[in-house]
């Protein structure tokens, strides 16, 4: 029997394809609207996805890489601020885990950290974070701090072949090391609120968190309390052997882009390699594969809406297209849990469109296929993942002091 | 026609006046309590509801301060949650102009106001000693004059960005496939010894255009201040004749701005204690202060003045003879610290000896001072007479229990203000923060 798997959504602007915008469907002038969102993050909620990702970048070109990226009038621009979206998104849902994307270069962590760790509460433990390493050229002039970085990508395609870009993902390693020691500073139960001896904290269990890494330091303890997850959900979306190495070493969950059974295959065997070299926790590190999906009732109608789009723009991406029936990316679906992934994120190529028919037609198939983790109620993302609520490291110190 | 009050909810912070020993304290950190506070603010017509912000953990003597409610949430974070379950009440929060960047603080702020309809605002703080810049990239260096130097470019940045887009911009029109309006898109570049940005803001222009701006400290730096950017000022100055002169001396200095006086509130923090009677009033107050300055909270307040250990001392004796400790010169950047620390003693023992306090009354004094203690008839009646003679435009009013310390004063309170005729009755439809306060300055003429 194959193996059950996760279905989480990829939210982006108007959707993953450049020409969403421009379909009749589209709601392109709400794209910053608080309505817009509140509607898509429910639906994906109702049907029992487990989490939702959504894109962030501090410029107005985002991570685009087209050449031309800075002058171009025909492609969405304009976002929120992901963290704040998901907050803002956490009492109007009930399952769903937030996953906001995060950068990790200008930032502060200890805002960071604590920016994730109020999610947590608010979504009463549905909190986690899309770690992005590096910063664009744009991004640095908004901000003005740094001038080191990485300008834009080497000719070979590989991180290790550029320093600024190596550096950039030791970073992103440090800030999410700091994200987890500010999440175990305050352990369990350091709220006593002993009216008798006049302590509202029992000091010995809240802890300093003193970081002193190669990019910043940090000496206190968080400003907010163990949130219900203990730490948020770190997830990262990886291409290659440094970015699974960054995923091995420190996420929860890595979004991977194979092309196929056989190339995801490849690249769990390449992870599960990584994490026996570098990981030190005991949990599985989640393997979760990325497909860009168009759906319409019928192969012809899909392959029609598809050409419309390339017609307008051709797409540059990352991650397999399938374009077809809900039956047809339900296949897709099968193989991939067949090869031995967790779960898969659907980046909808037009919003709300390929959301809609994500929650209304593929969900429902799967499900009745027997391929769903079926949500058992399980409190937190964390547990409905599987995955056990981390005890703070500082306890385990003190007991084995 | 009566002035109008203006009314901000402030979220009981972590300091000895908010009482966690009382039975009916609920939480400080889970979002339930968040959420009453911020319906019981809208339930009471309040203008906005206001929340500080924690940099880093209180200590006492070198160990985390454990008497006082401690650890709170992300300031940001918690106002766009809280967007989520208003629909009327301004949202402000404070935010250090330090320990952040004006790029994306801006595009913070202008995200709250979009997912709030127009309801954002910003208590722009400056801090600069070490102890918080400890947990921070920056680090804490700047001395006063520049973290106000600072402040102010920030709060100009800050501007500049948010006025950056045209209105219409977005053109989306699927049939020419042109999305946006480039030229409608101004770049903001700043070159100082502070700053060094040449930005392209990523935010679209949001209901309110410009969130809020409130602005709390004192200083002659901190009135400049106020007068160049804020539409609220957060003050201290409470005891009627000082309000009133604070409020003409801010008042008279927006002409020279360019700016109506209007458009800039004073709102100063207030406490209260409510009772049937005035005797019941002020029994209750009495009671409050008793709980929130436990003998060993006036013990350690004044360590914390004389940095010295005062736990063999009787609270209800008289204040130590010692000399404080000042130590070697600290690194929080006070040059003159030794000197400050020796006037505020000369200033402590004065009041103490004049008033014959103890040590837990002089702390009780200074720190439980509870503005409006009476009738709600004499509450509404004071409120009143500080709005209309012109000594504030209304109040940020603190209780002292969370989260419905400020249940009785909306129950009780508010509907005698609304029976005199200066407070609303409702909220209108669709105003935004700045409507709510009748200030201007956000929204700009379209194609300006």
């Amino acid at each position: 029997m194959t193996e059950k798997v996760h279905i989480a959504v990829a939210l982006e602007g108007a959707g993953w394809h450049p020409a969403a915008w421009r379909e009749e469907s589209a709601r392109p002038r709400e794209l910053v609207s608080p309505g817009y969102w509140r509607d898509l993050v429910r639906a994906a909620d109702d049907a029992g996805v487990v989490l939702v990702t959504i894109e962030d970048a501090l410029s107005l070109e985002g991570r685009s890489t087209e050449a031309d990226a800075a002058t171009r009038r025909d492609r969405v621009r304009g976002r929120l601020d992901a963290v704040l979206l998901a907050s803002f998104l956490a009492p109007l849902t009930r399952r769903i885990g937030l996953v906001p994307t995060v950068t990790t270069t200008h930032t502060e962590p200890f805002h960071l950290a604590t920016g994730l760790q109020t999610l947590d509460h608010s979504s009463l433990g549905r909190a986690g974070a899309r770690i992005v390493a590096g910063s664009s050229v744009s991004e640095r002039a908004n901000f003005g701090r740094r001038a080191d970085g990485p300008v834009g990508f080497p000719a070979s395609g590989r991180v290790e072949d550029d320093p600024a870009w190596e550096a950039a993902f030791r970073e992103a390693g440090e800030v999410v090391d700091a994200i987890r020691r500010l999440a175990d500073s305050w352990e369990d139960g350091a709220i006593i609120r002993d009216v008798e001896t006049g302590r509202f904290l029992d000091r010995e269990r809240i802890h300093n968190v003193d970081v002193e890494g190669e990019f910043f330091s940090i000496t206190g303890a968080s400003i907010v309390p163990r949130s219900p997850q203990g730490q948020p959900l770190i997830t990262v979306l990886a291409h290659q052997s440094v970015p699974y190495r960054l995923a091995a070493e420190h996420a929860d969950v890595v979004f991977v882009t194979p092309q196929g059974v056989d190339d995801a295959e490849a690249v769990l065997a390449e992870i599960a390699a990584a994490a026996d070299e570098v990981r030190e926790q005991p949990e599985p590190l989640r393997v979760f594969a990325d497909l860009l999906v168009l759906v319409e009732g019928t192969e012809s109608a899909a392959a029609e809406a598809w050409s419309r789009l390339e017609e307008r723009s051709p797409i540059s991406t990352d991650a397999r297209v399938v374009v077809g029936t809900a039956d047809a990316v339900g296949d897709v679906i099968h193989d991939l849990a067949g090869a031995g992934v967790d779960g898969i994120r659907l980046r909808p190529a037009r919003l709300p469109a390929d959301l809609i028919a994500v929650t209304e037609q593929v969900v429902p198939r799967l499900t009745a296929a027997g391929l769903l983790h079926e949500d058992d109620g399980a409190p937190t993302l964390r547990e409905r993942l599987g995955l056990p609520r981390p005890s703070s490291r500082y306890v385990a110190q003190e007991v084995s002091a | 026609m009566s002035r109008q009050i203006h009314l901000a909810a402030h979220f009981p912070g972590v300091n000895n006046t908010t009482v966690w020993t009382d039975p009916s304290a609920g939480s400080q950190i889970d979002f339930s309590s968040f959420e009453y506070f911020a319906r019981g603010a809208e339930r009471g017509l309040f203008d906005y509801l206001f929340l500080a912000e924690g940099l880093r953990l209180r200590e006492h003597r070198g160990r985390i301060h454990d008497l006082d409610v401690l650890g709170r949430p992300n300031t940001l974070s918690i106002l766009a949650a809280l967007a989520a379950v208003t629909e009327h009440v301004g949202l402000v929060g404070t935010l250090s102009t330090t320990f952040n960047e004006p790029y994306e603080l801006a595009r913070q702020l202008g995200t709250l106001d979009h997912l709030s309809n127009g309801r954002a605002g910003w208590n722009a703080v400056t801090s600069s000693d070490a102890f918080h810049g400890a947990n921070f990239r920056r680090g804490g260096y700047l001395d006063h004059g520049d973290r106000y130097r600072r402040a102010s470019e920030f709060a100009e940045l800050s501007k500049r960005l948010w006025a950056s887009w045209r209105d219409d911009a977005i053109v989306a029109d699927p049939e020419s496939g042109e999305f946006l309006r480039r030229d409608a898109i101004a770049r903001v570049t700043r070159t100082s010894d502070l700053f060094d940005v040449d930005a392209v803001f990523d935010v679209p222009a949001s209901p309110q255009r410009r969130p809020l701006i409130v602005q709390a400290g004192d200083s002659a730096d901190g009135r400049d201040f106020a007068t160049a950017h804020a539409d609220v000022i957060f003050s201290l100055h409470t005891e009627f004749e000082d309000a009133q002169e604070f409020y003409r001396d801010v008042k008279g200095r927006l002409a020279a701005a360019g700016r109506a006086e209007d458009d800039l509130k004073i709102l100063p923090a207030a406490s209260f204690v409510l009772g049937d009677t005035l005797e019941e009033a002020r029994e209750r107050s009495r009671e409050i202060a008793l709980a929130q300055v436990r003998p060993e909270t006036a013990i350690t307040y004044l360590e914390q003045v004389w940095n010295r250990d005062f736990s063999g001392y009787d609270p209800d004796g008289p204040l130590p003879q010692v000399e404080p400790d000042t130590g070697p010169e600290s690194a929080q950047g006070f040059a003159n610290r030794h000197a400050a620390v020796r006037s505020r003693i000369a200033k402590l023992r004065e009041v103490a000896e004049t008033e014959k306090l103890s040590i837990r009354d002089l702390v009780i004094r200074l720190t439980a001072n509870h503005t409006f203690v009476g009738t709600p008839d004499q509450v509404a009646a004071d409120i009143d007479r500080y709005v209309q003679e012109r000594a504030t435009d209304g109040f940020t009013v603190v209780g002292h229990l969370t989260p419905h310390g400020l249940d009785e004063f909306t129950d009780r309170v508010i509907p005698l203000l609304q029976e005199r005729g200066a407070y609303r009755t409702s909220y209108e439809e669709g105003a935004t923060l700045r409507d709510l306060l009748g200030v201007s300055g956000g929204r700009v003429a379209a194609g300006a």
